[in-house]
């Protein structure tokens, strides 16, 4: 209990459990909603989460002036915007082919 | 702490909670932009304007619209009639629980041997810049690359099929 | 008494004696010829049956002259040729062959008997369409018959008496489409069978008494010497000695051979076979075969006998003899098929033959055995013309008045009868009978068969008289007109005649030649001969009692011809006895009542055990079998198979419920994915605590 209270103390410990806390949140709504946007919600979150454990790292860690925390987060953004863009395109595209997006409809791949 | 931090954290936190419990999709993704907005704002926080920024601008300004857009291209706003959430949701929630846990013992477990700077960088765009070309020019075009790549992509996968020869 | 002149013996035997085993083997080699040869090539048979014994008869009379030859020089002749034929451990099995006077005067008659039959046969079986197997038959009986002559192997002797028994099955079964003719010979083989049975317990007893199964052995065999000796210390039960024992045991195989009493129900069924066997076989030859075991061992059967006194066995083979005389002649009276007056009347004669071998020894046995086989062979050849003459009827109440029809025929069967009768001093036929009485009078020992062989001698005399009246007087009775037979066959007839008539010359008592001969005596030629006491008044009484016999049969029977249906004359007199004699005194009947009616319930119980048993033993054995297949199905299908598709399942199971973890649905994965990330983390995070 001892490390809890000082290891919540310090600002990075508190960033991090934020994007602990905001990672779980959007692996919930990954894993539990039907709908197939809402988990790529999910994931966008999920992403996010991570880049503010990016963030905090370069903000508190060693040789900032590197700004190599800022350049991955900066990168991460780009390729969640892309990957949200393809992503949403195959909703798309199995919305026409199934009429549907509930996901637990989606069992084509059964083995 | 920073109260503003923990102002800033709950909101964010409660954005994200309301994206993913509400029903109404549009709903959903209108608190996504709230807990964006608010991730923008933690960025300010660190000190980090630019990462902020972009985080507005990406985030809410496209992927935000995109998700939108989507959700009306597929008729999501109805509700279906099974519910929001799988029948296997506590499952979902279970595992989620179960990596916030391992995540947190992590955290909890580690952070102490990192030794923490409290001195704000100074970051200014012009170093931003030279970094993008400077050092990381590699991963920049590959970027480039890939966004070009994903554009060419969901059009083609969005597309509306042509009833070809078969 | 002529003392015996020292026996001289020779070594080395002579070429001759070496060579004697051609004289059966030429026949049965011709046999084997005839047998792959085609039914249709008669004249090469005929030829080669003829020519075989024909060279026999030549060595035959080639060995005669030899045997002639040393007995002239006054030495007793007995050749032997032995071998060993199998080894087994340290005994083996000897063969072998002996001459001796005995088997000279055998080996002639029989080939030269043997070959005018044959001669015979050619015309009398012309329309037989079975001629080539007759002669094949024929020439294996007569290899077989030549080989118990000259045998010195016990083993030997069996081996050929048995093979004489078997082509004496299969001649008289000549014509197997007639259920009769395959029954008789069927009677014929168990019958003799039987006797051979105590035949080969003697044989096989006298081997392991004396250790050897020749007969003759430059003295050790088992008739000479020491072994012979031995066997009279032995006891066996009953009070005989083991030699009396053996003796009778061989007698027994004998007996049945020879048609005596108990065994001789299957000669007159013989009859169904061709008249040529009947003539050959069992007139002339087989049956005396048994007559010529007896002579053979008759140093067996003698041995121990005190002077004056005889020993137990010949006191059997005496009366046994003098039974079967009277018993034959008794039913040869009443019956009216040519062939079995003829076929009872060789029964009769047999018994004369065994008596004298009884009472009087081998030379007054075998001197009536070859006089009776040229007389009997006659007679049945000359019924054999009869038939033929009369297109085979066989019945002699349908024949009559034949004489004229048939002169050859009658002359030559009415010296055979007269022969038979034992007509004074002319015919061999009275000296050789005369010579039994003679011994029967003589023997102190056996009274009784004297008097029934005196009484047989009425009887054949009367028997014959009436067969003849019958068939030759009278006046035909038949449907056709009778004919006389073709040249071929009635020269034979003629020649067996002419000796019929001039064998009686070598036995007469003036010169008793034949005896000396045998005994290894000289022979001189002496009309005291006929001074020895009570001798003529025996020849008168036996000379009355034919010509009593032949007036009565001619008083009853002569010239009259009754109706085929109309009662005998003897059956108006004594219908009850007339019953009972053609009824052949009920043997056959006894027999079915008795031995084969046992045997059937013995046969019937074997077969209920057998099948119940046996059966239900293989059976259970079958069931178990079943049992256990089906155990082992049950295990099978249950365990092996059953273990093998439940594996199977489970594994199909197993791979179905492996297979839903691939549930197709995104979200599922997602779970997993983090599930293992999460473990991974926890494990990473845990082993690197500080």
């Amino acid at each position: 209990m001892t490390y809890m209270t000082t290891g919540f103390a310090t600002p990075l410990a508190g960033y991090l459990l934020v994007a602990a806390l905001l990672f779980a949140i959007g692996l919930a709504g990954a894993l539990t909603r039907r709908n197939a946007i809402l988990v790529l919600v999910g994931i966008e979150l999920m992403l996010n989460a991570a880049n503010l454990n990016l963030i905090a790292f370069w903000r508190y860690g060693p040789h900032p002036e590197a700004l190599t925390g800022m350049m991955f987060a900066i990168f991460s953004i780009a390729v969640a915007a892309a990957e949200a863009a393809v992503g949403l395109g195959l909703v798309i595209a199995i919305y026409r082919h199934a009429n549907t997006t509930d996901l637990d409809k989606m069992n084509r791949m059964k083995g | 702490m920073n109260p503003v931090f923990y102002i800033l954290a709950a909101f964010t936190l409660a954005g994200a909670l309301a994206a993913i419990l509400l029903k109404n999709l549009v709903h959903c993704v209108l608190a996504l932009t709230v807990a964006f907005a608010g991730l923008a704002l933690l960025f300010l926080e660190l000190d980090a304007q630019f990462a902020g920024f972009a985080q507005i601008l990406v985030y809410i300004g496209a992927v935000a619209i995109l998700i939108v857009f989507a959700i009306l291209l597929t008729e999501g706003s109805e509700l279906p009639k099974e519910g929001v959430f799988s029948n296997t949701w506590f499952v979902g929630l279970v595992i989620a629980a179960g990596v916030f846990a391992v995540l947190g013992w992590a955290v909890l477990q580690g952070v102490r041997a990192v030794p923490q700077q409290t001195a704000v960088p100074v970051v200014t765009v012009h170093d931003i810049g030279n970094a993008l070309v400077g050092r990381y020019v590699l991963p920049l075009e590959i970027v480039a690359l890939l966004l070009t790549a994903a554009t060419i992509g969901a059009v083609i996968v969005a597309m509306h099929e042509k009833e070809g020869p078969r | 008494m002529q003392d015996l002149i020292s026996f001289a013996p020779s070594s080395i035997s002579s070429a001759i004696a070496q060579g004697l085993w051609l004289i059966p083997a030429l026949p049965i080699a011709a046999s084997g010829v005839m047998a792959l040869l085609k039914q249709p090539m008669r004249k090469l048979a005929a030829a080669l049956a003829i020519g075989s014994l024909s060279c026999s008869l030549l060595l035959s009379l080639v060995a005669f002259g030899h045997v002639l030859a040393g007995w002239a020089r006054g030495a007793v002749v007995r050749e032997t040729v032995n071998f060993a034929w199998l080894h087994f451990g340290s005994n083996a099995v000897d063969l072998g062959w002996v001459l001796d006077p005995l088997a000279a005067i055998m080996l002639v008659m029989v080939s030269f008997v043997g070959l005018l039959i044959f001669i015979y046969s050619v015309g009398y079986m012309a329309h037989d369409e079975n001629f080539t197997r007759f002669f094949c038959f024929m020439s294996l009986f007569a290899g077989a018959m030549l080989g118990v002559v000259i045998s010195n192997s016990m083993l030997l002797l069996f081996m050929c008496w048995e093979l004489v028994g078997l082509t004496s099955y299969l001649l008289i079964g000549f014509w197997y489409q007639k259920p009769s003719a395959a029954a008789a010979a069927k009677k014929a083989f168990i019958t003799t069978r039987f006797g051979d049975v105590f035949f080969l317990l003697g044989i096989v007893w006298l081997f392991s008494q004396t250790g050897t199964l020749l007969l003759y052995n430059h003295g050790v065999g088992s008739l000479e010497g020491l072994a012979l000796a031995n066997l009279l210390t032995q006891h066996a039960a009953l009070g005989l000695t083991a030699a009396g024992a053996i003796g009778l045991l061989i007698f027994a195989g004998a007996a049945g051979k020879s048609g005596q009493l108990p065994l001789h129900v299957w000669l007159p069924d013989a009859m169904e076979g061709p008249t040529p066997v009947s003539a050959l076989i069992h007139a002339a030859t087989m049956v005396a075969a048994g007559v010529y075991l007896i002579a053979r061992v008759y140093p067996l059967m003698q041995i121990g006998a005190q002077p004056g006194g005889t020993t137990a066995s010949l006191t059997v083979v005496a009366w046994v003899g003098a039974a079967t005389a009277v018993f034959a002649a008794l039913i040869a009276v009443a019956q009216n098929d040519i062939k079995r007056i003829l076929a009872y009347s060789t029964i009769s004669q047999l018994g004369y033959m065994m008596a004298g071998l009884g009472l009087g020894g081998v030379a007054v046995g075998m001197f009536h055995l070859i006089t009776h086989a040229f007389f009997k062979a006659l007679l049945f050849l000359g019924a054999g013309s009869v038939i033929h003459g009369c297109h085979e009827e066989q019945d002699i109440r349908k024949m009559g008045g034949l004489k004229a029809d048939m002169p050859l025929t009658f002359i030559t069967y009415a010296i055979g009868m007269l022969a038979l009768c034992g007509f004074p001093l002319v015919f061999s036929g009275f000296w050789s009978k005369d010579g039994i009485l003679e011994a029967a009078q003589h023997s102190t020992a056996i009274k009784g068969p004297f008097y029934l062989l005196v009484f047989g001698a009425l009887l054949t005399a009367f028997y014959m008289t009436r067969q003849v009246c019958y068939v030759f007087f009278g006046y035909w009775r038949g449907h056709h007109p009778a004919h006389e037979s073709p040249k071929v066959m009635t020269l034979p007839l003629a020649i067996l005649a002419f000796f019929a008539i001039a064998l009686g010359v070598i036995g007469t008592p003036a010169w008793p030649w034949f005896h000396a001969f045998l005994e290894g005596r000289a022979a001189t030629f002496s009309w005291h001969g006929f001074a020895e006491p009570g001798l003529l008044g025996l020849m008168v009484a036996s000379s009355l009692v034919v010509f009593l016999g032949l007036g009565l049969g001619w008083r009853l029977y002569g010239d009259k011809s009754p109706k085929p249906d109309a009662p005998d004359a003897l059956e108006k007199a004594v219908p009850w006895l007339w019953t009972a004699l053609r009824n052949r005194l009920y043997v056959d009947e006894f027999y079915g009542v008795t031995v084969i009616a046992f045997y059937a319930w013995w046969a019937r119980v074997v077969d209920w055990f057998d099948r119940r048993v046996w059966g239900g033993i293989v059976a259970l054995v079958a069931w178990l079998f079943g049992l256990w297949a089906q155990l082992n199905r049950l295990l099978d299908v249950n365990w092996v198979d059953g273990g093998f598709d439940k594996t199977c399942e489970e594994l199909s199971t197993g791979g179905g419920l492996l297979a839903s973890v691939q549930s197709g649905r995104v979200q599922n994965y997602l779970r997993i994915l983090a599930v293992a990330v999460v473990a991974l983390a926890a494990i990473l995070l845990w082993s690197s605590r500080p």
